[in-house]
């Protein structure tokens, strides 16, 4: 039997293939994530240091795994969309960017309500917190240049260079920007947990950061498909689609 | 290849001598920005000089960043920049000597004039050496990464203010690391590791930019 591997490869096969897996992975992701807030908000103990105000970490923590793994994810499919010139791979590096971008925001925005109770602050200039307000300007770099040129292909292309330049860049950046806060440590906060973290505190960020995975491939899932109906406008399958009785 | 590269240099200055206004005004607006911040933060001197690394770095990334629009655009307007691109010879080479000729005539002015504006923020004597050197190190880098942007960007709408928001972000590590040796200077520490570092940053821009330039292009121009 012969395997085809690049069988969905092509719009049009991964286009139906897409629409069946989008309800289990956003399934699981609403299970995983009412199990991880379940653990996170009533079964991990109280931290000593810092009392309830911790909590924040479940969403918090998870959402800057994601935004640091979607780029690499994103650039990754750009850099196979570059190379072997698939229209579909620089459509799912389009349509990851959008939930990356959001977890960048989302990261930063509870990393400053977690910062004012417990630092009394709501922005600090942290090594990680500066790293990560520059991975969102990556993200909006790349959704910017790819809105702005016209020619689908050529904003394909562009942006996939864009994303490799910035995927190269950001272990520099994060280098660049401990080594300035490590020179300019100024202000006495402790931005560490309890170095030991309670066995169920560990566990709930894990299936938070589990349930925003699987939340991420749900909504790029989707998000692909539309960008598939908009740029294969004139194929005939999608003609055919629309006048399938639902 | 250096007989290109050589051309390429001598060309790009002879064009940017033609138009000496587009030169000026890049490095007026560096003295004008430069300028602006003390106007903006008071003339308390103690608090100048400790301002003066961080105010100096910014204003010459942003003057480098404006002046990256005429790195391509008159090429691409005429038609040169395409047959560059179709030319035999390589075109990372190509981008090599404009960048290069980008920087004579924007980053080097910077770097000449950055004593005196260093002298308007009362920084030591030891500082501005290493203002000088730093400067000499990241203005070629900054021409490199911006030349990855400007390249991206080539008859793209919005160009402007698209480059700036591609480009400062990559930019980051040079601020950091040129105003962190001025500053070490400025408080009596040695900047020799940051000086180091942005060299062996400019290494890899020079190995990296000119073939990320070069790729840009050709899908801009395809």
């Amino acid at each position: 039997m012969k395997l085809n591997w690049f069988k969905y490869a092509a719009p049009a096969t991964f286009y139906p293939l897409a629409g069946k897996l989008i309800p289990w992975f956003a399934l699981s992701a609403a299970v995983l994530m009412i199990a991880g807030l379940y653990l996170g908000f009533f079964v991990a103990p109280t931290d000593f240091q810092q009392g309830e105000s911790y909590r924040i970490i479940f969403i918090h923590v998870p959402a800057a795994w994601m935004s640091m793994f979607i780029y690499i994810v994103m650039a990754g499919w750009a850099a196979a969309g570059l190379i072997f010139n698939t229209r579909l791979s620089s459509m799912m590096a389009s349509a990851l960017a959008p939930t990356g971008a959001l977890f960048t925001f989302i990261a930063l925005w509870t990393g400053a309500l977690w910062g004012k109770p417990t630092w009394g602050a709501w922005w600090v200039w942290d090594a990680r917190l500066t790293s990560e307000l520059i991975l969102l300007f990556l993200y909006l770099g790349f959704l910017a240049l790819h809105a702005s040129i016209d020619d689908p292909r050529r904003a394909d292309r562009a942006g996939a260079v864009l994303a490799l330049v910035g995927v190269v860049n950001v272990p520099i950046i994060y280098f660049s920007v401990k080594w300035w806060n490590t020179l300019h440590q100024g202000a006495s906060v402790s931005m560490t947990m309890a170095p030991k973290m309670a066995a169920t505190m560990l566990l709930g960020m894990l299936v938070m950061a589990l349930a925003c995975w699987m939340y991420s491939i749900a909504a790029a899932l989707a998000r692909v498909r539309c960008i598939i109906l908009e740029r294969e406008q004139q194929a005939e399958w999608i003609a055919n689609l629309a006048k399938e009785p639902t | 290849m250096m007989q290109t590269l050589r051309y390429m240099i001598s060309r790009d200055v002879l064009l940017a001598m033609r138009r000496r206004a587009d030169v000026a005004t890049t490095l007026f607006f560096f003295v004008i920005v430069a300028s602006l911040f003390p106007l903006g933060v008071g003339p308390e001197p103690k608090l100048l000089r400790a301002m003066a690394p961080g105010i100096l770095w910014v204003s010459a990334l942003l003057a480098s960043m404006l002046s990256l629009g005429r790195l391509f655009a008159a090429d691409y307007a005429d038609g040169s920049l395409e047959q560059l691109v179709l030319a035999p010879d390589p075109l990372a080479v190509v981008v090599i000597g404009k960048v290069m000729a980008h920087w004579l005539v924007s980053g080097l002015p910077l770097v000449l004039i950055s004593p005196v504006i260093a002298l308007q923020f009362d920084l030591p004597a030891a500082a501005i050496v290493t203002l000088l050197l730093a400067l000499l190190l990241g203005t070629p880098l900054l021409s490199l990464i911006g030349a990855i942007g400007a390249a991206l960007t080539v008859g793209v709408r919005g160009g402007g203010v698209l480059v700036s928001l591609l480009v400062l972000p990559l930019y980051v590590p040079v601020l950091i690391f040129g105003a962190g040796a001025v500053d070490a200077s400025a408080s009596g520490l040695d900047a020799g590791g940051h000086l180091s570092i942005l060299g062996a940053l400019l290494l890899l821009g020079m190995v990296l930019a000119p073939w990320a330039t070069a790729a840009a292009l050709r899908i801009s121009l395809e």
